[in-house]
């Protein structure tokens, strides 16, 4: 893991430090069996264009759950999420370099939690934002 | 579509009712797959003896782990006093997003108690005519009771 974050090195306006990805089909049919989402426009290209697709996308789930990755990742192993979110507004595909990113819009002290907020996205290789969300975790104290 | 609200006070009714329990034992081997499947190495969730150090039982689920979705057993249906989901006229469906609230981590041993409730119903007027969303929870209680992880997911129908 990397070095432990504290709730005092954390600005807003800072960005959420970035998570790369880059899909291949073999992973989204992995990610069909872990998740136990079969649906065919995730691996058979055909059936993908015959929905109107341009090709294969990737799952909204599986975006959703890098985005976790990433949050896990700053926060550390001494900090947590508490809530996250994801909305699949357009689609990613696979061969397309993924960033998944975010900014801090908030940070307080709550009873004994030290939280911080962000909007937080998945950014496709055009640099859009193809699934917004929000997060709010918990980082350690330094105090 | 028509004007006017598509959501009637008997589909609002149902928002709350919670589903009967389905019981999942919380595995090692699904926890490892689904990290391998999102490419995580964090060792959390796949090293035993590492999360033992770290406090924890055994490894434990990364977000986005859906122990529902991993084991071959359905989640039970709704119930029939839940009402009726879905106004008439409605033909396409996208999901439309997840929202993901922890309160503990889940481990491997866990026996997960997972019911499924109606959280909300509301529509708007999009570009293709109106949207009807419903936000569907997932609650996830361990062998103590406690709510470990609520999951809402949004269905947008058009």
């Amino acid at each position: 893991m990397a070095e432990q974050r504290f709730w005092e090195d954390i600005a807003v306006d800072s960005p959420v430090p970035p998570l790369m990805k880059n899909a291949t089909p073999r992973q989204l049919v992995m990610w069909a069996g872990a998740y136990g989402d079969y649906y065919e426009i995730h691996y058979n290209e055909n059936i993908a264009k015959a929905n109107m697709l341009p090709g294969l996308i990737i799952h909204g789930t599986l975006k959703a759950a890098w985005l976790g990755q990433m949050l896990s990742e700053w926060v550390g192993e001494k900090g947590r999420i508490k809530k996250y979110s994801a909305s699949y507004r357009s689609m990613d595909v696979p061969g397309d370099n993924i960033t998944l990113t975010g900014k801090v819009t908030k940070k307080y002290v709550d009873g004994k939690d030290h939280v911080v907020e962000a909007d937080i996205w998945v950014q496709n290789g055009k640099g859009e934002k193809t699934t917004p969300g929000t997060a709010t975790v918990i980082f350690p104290s330094k105090g | 579509m028509t004007q006017g609200s598509v959501i009637t006070e008997e589909m609002r009714k149902g928002i709350g009712i919670e589903s009967e329990a389905s019981i999942y034992l919380v595995e090692k081997e699904p926890i490892r797959r689904c990290a391998a499947a999102m490419g995580d190495n964090n060792p959390l969730f796949n090293d035993e003896e590492y999360a033992k150090k770290l406090g924890y039982r055994s490894i434990i689920a990364p977000p986005g782990f859906q122990p529902t979705y991993c084991f071959p057993v359905k989640i039970a249906p709704m119930r029939a006093d839940a009402g009726p989901r879905m106004p008439q006229g409605f033909t396409r469906f996208m999901n439309g997003g997840d929202e993901y609230e922890f309160f503990q981590p889940i481990q491997a041993g866990d026996v997960l108690s997972v019911t499924r409730r109606l959280g909300d119903l509301y529509e708007r007027d999009g570009r293709m005519g109106k949207m009807f969303f419903t936000v569907n929870e997932t609650v996830f209680r361990n062998q103590k009771k406690e709510i470990v992880l609520i999951q809402r997911s949004t269905t947008i129908a058009y």
